[in-house]
């Protein structure tokens, strides 16, 4: 059931109901979503909240208005990307993710906490060994050298990270399908059901974050 | 219904439009031309021109004239230090840091936006005329990659000129939307806006009237005058070298030779070459040829500088230059043959080139303006969804930015973040708003500085204060927040880090020397009164047509009392009790009209001529009592 974003009588644009972003497209809250249909009604919604289609009504209207299509943008944006989909899902359930972010690193700083050890054990050698390889690399270019052995090296390695993403994304496909027919019971699972299965999704985005970051860094350093 | 018009205000030229019926068109100014040179200066008695005006005490009186003033709004002393180098402005003496701009035309001080609400203002009094009517709304234009300081500045100049700005609409987005009501095509189109002052790179998807853009960049200091610049510094060099004669500092040569350098920057669009001939001071010239090739090898580090930001909107896009159906040339730098070359290299395909790249942005602006008024059946179905072009963040602990409404959102967009304290019975917290891509807050942009007051005292960390920040859909910033636990709103004090303040806003309007709507009104008025004796006229003619004995003697009683009634306010000022009056009478006279119309009928079957009928001459149209037209 979509919230209500329209006065039943008068169809005009109402305060937005503090809801989650599926309650806002009226879906499930299950992870295989068809986004051409999220499109669809995204473009539907559009037409009838964005402020500039209220740009006549009342002052009431247009702060609603503001505030309904601020909602259907956030939810949107959310929603058609997967991986922000499977995180909200997650923040919904309240589980937080890891960041591997910078400024989750500073803030653990700052508030003195230990900043959860997220690089996965088992890739902890070889990215070792990546990591070096780059330093290298950026002091050869400093130096205004080239080893092409060495850029040969890291482009296979990059390789093989892709193949790794590609595999971890795979592996999220099948704890969405999990989720989803937990939510297609009637009972929607139980609290330890649903915690295994998100567990899980946090396991893989978190590695699935650390190697999108490493490759986004070798690519970084091949072009620089 | 008011008219609610478009207004492209370029770092060159300035442009005002709206929507005639189904078509977008550009409003002349009295001169007759469609632009309005971005060009502002005082005369000899302290009073503004605008304009064409303006441009010749560009070169007569420099010190009393300012042009690209664009390229100071929303920005502070501090990062105008390049644009100082190159362009003429005179900042006030005593600015101090911190301080909005402030820039010296002769004798008096102006911030950027009171020099645009000028430019403004002229924009509004040319639709004033052709209307004939006040207007005081408008959606004006702003560059796509233009930060939130800088559409604020837009905005409060568009307060000071008078005009409600209804929407800030971005300059490619607005071109897109003049580009579509022509094609009601469906597709990838990317909008490459090369102006004046400011490039912009956007790609949009068309989607059955949706206008939705997926990506934009750009650089709000890049275009037209950085050619002229750089042609204005090698003519400068020439001459202190071949004439030994340093005319850096003189500001009335340096107009002369940056009017040649454009004119022949623009004469190099359609000629192989072309020859400076400029005169100097002491009786020297100046004279140079230019050919075509080396323009395009002295321009090309500028143009080449709009690559990257093609490149970028394209990887945020997830798009290859193939998967774009079409690319739209706006602005007027994008006449340069180099130029076109360039967007065709980048975007592997030709520019589209059918629209005026001076007039597609005014014209883009008007069916905006149309679309926000209600809509008509050419804009039906057609809705615009913007981003916002930089990401905003907030400063965290080590000076780092925290990402938390990314560039390239759909607008409005928002976004919620806790605050607590971190001492017992701290009653405030401190926020720096930022705006920009990069890691650490001292790279970014800083937007405005909060304090969220009045949190009631409790232990360190127990406060929750939920702050919300919403982009709107004029890509403007708003923040507010609310203590969770306590359920009170906090309160904001919002420091604008480059702007002015509502005050300040206030005390700028122009009305104390707009006469625009007081003209109007006078107008009315005059106009009401003719109507008014034209109508009292006619009325003592048809006292003495065979019509007026047909009346009842109640019905001649009442008209006589209207006609009183009229008589003794025609002369007042009261403009609405005069209209009250004429319109009574038209009524009351209503049956006396068709009466002599019946009777100028039956007069003509009689065989006798119109002109011999007693028709009285009537007033003008549309007066009931109007001589009726015959076939």
């Amino acid at each position: 059931m979509r919230a209500a974003h329209f006065c039943g009588s008068c169809g005009k644009v109402q305060p937005p109901a503090p809801v989650d972003y599926f309650t806002f497209f009226g879906l499930p809250p299950k992870l295989n979503l068809d986004v051409a249909a999220l499109e669809k009604d995204f473009y539907e919604l559009s037409r009838r909240l964005h402020p500039d289609l209220n740009a006549t009504a009342g002052s009431e209207e247009q702060q609603w208005s503001l505030e309904q299509s601020s909602m259907l943008n956030d939810a949107y944006r959310t929603l058609r990307d997967p991986i922000k989909r499977t995180g909200y899902l997650l923040h919904l359930e309240g589980v937080a993710l890891e960041e591997q972010s910078k400024s989750a690193t500073e803030q653990a700083r700052a508030t003195g906490e230990i900043k959860k050890q997220i690089v996965p054990a088992d890739l902890l050698e070889e990215v070792f060994e990546l990591n070096l390889e780059l330093e290298e690399l950026r002091m050869n270019r400093n130096m205004g050298e080239d080893d092409p052995a060495l850029v040969a090296e890291i482009g296979k390695q990059k390789l093989a990270l892709e193949s790794k993403h590609e595999a971890l994304l795979d592996e999220l496909r099948k704890c969405w399908a999990a989720w989803d027919s937990l939510i297609d019971r009637s009972q929607a699972g139980s609290a330890e059901e649903r915690a295994q299965v998100t567990g899980k999704m946090v396991d893989v985005l978190n590695r699935r974050n650390y190697i999108r970051n490493l490759v986004r860094d070798v690519n970084a350093a091949l072009e620089s | 219904m008011d008219h609610i018009v478009g207004i492209d205000l370029g770092t060159t030229n300035s442009l005002v439009a709206f929507m005639e019926g189904e078509t977008p068109v550009v409003i002349p100014g009295d001169d007759g031309s469609n632009l309005l040179p971005s060009v502002v200066a005082l005369d000899g008695n302290s009073q503004p021109v605008i304009g064409n005006a303006a441009r010749r005490h560009l070169i007569e009186t420099p010190e009393r004239a300012v042009y690209s003033i664009k390229r100071l709004m929303g920005r502070g002393v501090e990062d105008i230090q390049d644009e100082l180098k190159l362009f003429p402005f005179r900042m006030a003496e005593d600015l101090q840091p911190g301080e909005v701009l402030r820039i010296k035309l002769g004798e008096k001080t102006f911030t950027p936006p009171e020099i645009s609400a000028l430019i403004l203002r002229q924009l509004k009094r040319n639709a004033e005329r052709y209307f004939g009517g006040p207007v005081t709304k408008a959606v004006i234009t702003v560059p796509a990659y233009f930060n939130d300081a800088q559409r604020q500045a837009t905005k409060d100049a568009g307060r000071i000129a008078g005009l409600d700005v209804l929407r800030l609409v971005n300059e490619p987005t607005a071109a897109s939307l003049a580009y579509g009501l022509d094609k009601k095509q469906n597709g990838i189109v990317a909008v490459y806006d090369l102006g004046g002052g400011t490039f912009d790179i956007s790609i949009l998807k068309l989607h059955d009237g949706i206008f939705e853009v997926i990506a934009t960049n750009g650089d709000t200091h890049l275009g037209g005058d950085d050619i002229d610049n750089l042609l204005i510094t090698i003519a400068l060099d020439d001459i202190r070298g071949d004439l030994g004669l340093d005319l850096r500092r003189k500001a009335e040569a340096v107009q002369a030779i940056r009017q040649a350098v454009i004119e022949a920057k623009i004469a190099l669009s359609s000629q192989a070459g072309v020859k400076l001939d400029i005169e100097l001071p002491a009786g020297k010239r100046y004279q140079r040829e230019i050919t075509r090739e080396q323009f395009e090898q002295l321009i090309q580090p500028i143009i080449e500088r709009t690559a990257g930001p093609c490149k970028q909107a394209m990887k945020d896009a997830g798009l290859k230059p193939e998967q774009i159906d079409e690319v739209v040339l706006v602005g007027g730098s994008t006449r340069i043959p180099k130029v076109r070359a360039l967007v065709k290299e980048l975007f592997h395909r030709e520019p589209h080139t059918d629209l005026n790249p001076d007039e597609v942005v005014a014209l883009g602006a008007a069916v905006q303006a149309n679309i926000l008024g209600g809509g008509s059946q050419a804009t039906e179905n057609m809705l615009l969804l913007d981003v916002t072009p930089l990401s905003l963040g907030i400063e965290v602990a080590g000076g780092v930015t925290d990402k938390i409404i990314l560039r390239n959102s759909t607008i409005p967009a928002s976004a919620t973040q806790f605050y607590t304290t971190q001492v017992d019975g701290q009653a405030n917290v401190a926020i720096h708003v930022l705006q920009g891509e990069r890691e650490l807050a001292k790279d970014c942009r800083s937007l405005a500085r909060f304090d969220l007051k009045g949190i009631p005292p409790m232990a360190a960390g127990i406060p929750r204060v939920e702050v919300k920040f919403l982009i709107d859909a004029n890509g403007i910033l708003h923040v507010s927040a609310r203590e969770q636990r306590s359920g009170k709103e906090a309160e904001i004090q919002v420091q604008p880090s480059y702007g002015l303040t509502d005050e300040q806003v206030e005390g700028m309007i122009l009305d104390s020397f707009d006469n625009a709507e007081e003209d109007f009104r006078r107008r009315q008025l005059i106009e009401a009164r003719n109507e008014a004796a034209t109508i009292l006229a006619a009325l003592e003619k048809g006292k003495k047509s065979a019509a007026w004995g047909v009346l009842t003697t109640d019905e001649k009683k009442q008209i006589a009392k209207m006609e009183k009634a009229l008589a003794a306010v025609h002369a007042e000022d009261d403009y609405a009790a005069i209209r009250k009056a004429i319109d009574a009478l038209n009524q009351g006279t209503m049956r006396l009209a068709e009466l002599m119309m019946d009777t100028a009928v039956s007069t003509a079957l009689k065989g006798k001529s119109m002109d011999e009928a007693d028709l009285g001459e009537g007033p003008t149209a549309p007066h009931p009592m109007a001589k009726a037209e015959f076939e």
